[in-house]
C-alpha cells in the first residue's frame, strides 16, 4: 500500500496520494482504490488508512450543527431568508425565531427580523437535494439576532486554523483583548468588542491569520502583535 | 485556394515562422488568482495571446427552471474582447464562433468537475480574450480549470489543452494565428493529464489515421509540459505567502 505524499504536503487537484486500502477524507476521493486530491490542500495520514485533504481555499457547504453567522435578505411568508455564504440561500421559519406564538396573519415579520439584520445561527437541515437549508436562531446561548459588531469574511477553510487547536488561537485574542469573537463555520466572523478600534484590530489579526494558516509559528506572530498593540495604547 | 501566406510557414533550415521547432511550444506564461471580485480567476499568456478567466460560484442558479435536481450547472462564456484581433475591430457581440467555443471549453472542463456535489447550484466560468493569436480555445480551458482551482471547486483533474496542426505537409505543436490561418489542418486537443482522459478533440483539414496518430501523441507531450507549468503556477500562489511572512513583511 504506497503512499505518495509527505506529511503535511501541498498537493493540487487530481494528483494521486495513495494506493490500496486506503479511506478519502476532505478534498480526496477514490477511483478504484487509487486516493487522488481534489482541490489544492495540505495531505495527511489519519489513524493508519485515512487519507485526509485539508482544503486551502474552499466552498462552505452547511452541515447539520454548524453554528454560521448570517443576513437576512429577504422575508417570505412564513419565514426568513438568509445569506449564509453557502451555495443555496438558508430559510429561518418563524417557529425557530422565538418561543413565543407569532401569528403570521397578523403580524409583521418585518418587525422580527429585517433585512439586512445580522443573525447568529444553527443549521438544522442540511440535506440540499430535498428541502431547504433551514437554520434555527431559537436555541439561545449565542444565537440570536445581533445588533452591535464588526462583521468580516475569511475563507471558509481557513476556519479551523481561526479557532487554532482546542481553541487556542481565538481564546488568546478574546482574553488578552477582552471581546467576543463569533466564528460561523461558513467563514463569516462577528467581533463585538470594547470600541471599534478593538474591532478593527482583531479583524487585521484574523485576515492575517487567514492569509498565513499553513505557516508555522502562527500563534507567537499573533501573540506578538497583540503585545504590539497593547503596549501601544497604554502609551496613548 | 487559400491565399499565400504574408512569411513562410516553415523556412529552409527547418523551423517555423516564429523560429520554433516543430515540437516546440510557445512560451507560457501563467499566474492565479489574478482577480480580487472574482471566487477563483487565472490569466495565460501563451506568445502573443492573453486570456483571463473568472469563475464564480457555486451559486443560486437563475432563472430557477434551468436548475437540475442532481447536480450543478456549468456555464461557460467565451468572449474576445473588440481589440483582441489584429486588423478591423471585433464587434462585442457574441458571434457564432464564439457561442460554439463556449459549448467546447464548457464541454472539456465538466468531465473534470465534481457537479453532483452541488445540486441546483451553477458555477459560472467567465473567459475574456484581451489578445488572440491562435489556439485561444486551448489556452481558455488550460486558464479557466486554473481558475475553477483557484476557486476551490473539487475537480477530478486539472484540464490542460493545446492544438496541433499540420503545416505545409509537417505536422507541428501549438500553432499561431499564421498556422491556423494558412496551413492544411486543426486538431485542438483538450486532456485530464494524470488521467489520460481526453476532454476535448476537434480537427479541421484533411488527415491520414497515421497522422492523427502522431498528432495525438505530439499533443499529449505538449500537454504534459502545460500541465506541469499548471501545478508550478498554483503552487507559486500558496509558496508566495510563505515567502512574505519569511521576509517579515
Amino acid at each position: 500500500m504506497p503512499i505518495y505524499f509527505k506529511h503535511r504536503q501541498l498537493v493540487l487537484p487530481g494528483e494521486l496520494l495513495a494506493e490500496g486500502n486506503y479511506v478519502p477524507s476532505g478534498a480526496a476521493y477514490a477511483e478504484g482504490n487509487k486516493i487522488y486530491a481534489s482541490a489544492v490542500g495540505l495531505a495527511e495520514l489519519r489513524e493508519k488508512n485515512i487519507v485526509h485533504v485539508i482544503s486551502l481555499s474552499s466552498v462552505y457547504t452547511p452541515r447539520v450543527g454548524d453554528v454560521v453567522v448570517g443576513k437576512v435578505i429577504e422575508i417570505g411568508l412564513t419565514g426568513w431568508y438568509v445569506d449564509i455564504n453557502a451555495p443555496y440561500l438558508a430559510f429561518l421559519p418563524v417557529s425557530e425565531a422565538t418561543t413565543r406564538f407569532v401569528d403570521i396573519a397578523k403580524e409583521n415579520l418585518a418587525n422580527i427580523l429585517n433585512r439586512g439584520d445580522v443573525v447568529v445561527a444553527k443549521v438544522l437541515i442540511a440535506d440540499v437535494t430535498r428541502e431547504n437549508l433551514v437554520i434555527s436562531i431559537k436555541e439561545g446561548g449565542k444565537l440570536g439576532r445581533k445588533r452591535e459588531g464588526t462583521l468580516i469574511e475569511i475563507d471558509p477553510a481557513k476556519v479551523p486554523r481561526v479557532i487554532g487547536r482546542k481553541g487556542t488561537m481565538i481564546n488568546l485574542i478574546k482574553s488578552s483583548l477582552e471581546c467576543d469573537i463569533i466564528v460561523g463555520q461558513n467563514g463569516w466572523i462577528l467581533i463585538q468588542g470594547k470600541s471599534l478600534e478593538d474591532e478593527l484590530f482583531v479583524a487585521r489579526l484574523i485576515k492575517k491569520i487567514e492569509r498565513e494558516s499553513h505557516v508555522p509559528g502562527l500563534t507567537e506572530r499573533i501573540r506578538k502583535l497583540i503585545e504590539e498593540y497593547l503596549a501601544q495604547k497604554k502609551k496613548e | 485556394m487559400k491565399k499565400s501566406p504574408p512569411v513562410p510557414l516553415i523556412t529552409p533550415d527547418g523551423k517555423r515562422c516564429d523560429g520554433r521547432a516543430f515540437d516546440e511550444l510557445r512560451p507560457i506564461e501563467l499566474e492565479v488568482g489574478v482577480l480580487k471580485n472574482a471566487d477563483g480567476s487565472a490569466m495565460i499568456r501563451q506568445g502573443k495571446n492573453i486570456i483571463v478567466a473568472a469563475v464564480y460560484g457555486p451559486r443560486e442558479l437563475h432563472p430557477k427552471h434551468l436548475a437540475l435536481p442532481d447536480r450543478a450547472v456549468l456555464r461557460c462564456r467565451y468572449h474576445m474582447a473588440p481589440f483582441s484581433v489584429y486588423g478591423e475591430r471585433k464587434s462585442p457581440a457574441p458571434t457564432r464562433r464564439e457561442i460554439e467555443l463556449s459549448k467546447v471549453i464548457r464541454e472539456a472542463l465538466e468531465p473534470a468537475i465534481f457537479l453532483e456535489l452541488f445540486p441546483r447550484c451553477a458555477i459560472d466560468v467567465y473567459i475574456e480574450v484581451l489578445q488572440a493569436d491562435g489556439g485561444t480555445r486551448c489556452a481558455s480551458i488550460v486558464a479557466a480549470s486554473l481558475a475553477l482551482a483557484d476557486a476551490g471547486i473539487p475537480l477530478r483533474d486539472l484540464v490542460a489543452a493545446v492544438a496541433v496542426g499540420k503545416v505545409q505537409g509537417h505536422i507541428v505543436l501549438d500553432i499561431n494565428h499564421l498556422e491556423d490561418e494558412y496551413g492544411e489542418g486543426d486538431m485542438p486537443v483538450a486532456m485530464m493529464p494524470t488521467r489520460g482522459v481526453i476532454t476535448l478533440f476537434q480537427a479541421d483539414g484533411v488527415w491520414t489515421p497515421d497522422e492523427i496518430k502522431y498528432a495525438l501523441e505530439l499533443a499529449r507531450k505538449g500537454i504534459m509540459k502545460i500541465y506541469e507549468l499548471q501545478k508550478e503556477a498554483l503552487r507559486k500562489k500558496y509558496e508566495k505567502v510563505i515567502e512574505e511572512v519569511e521576509v517579515g513583511v
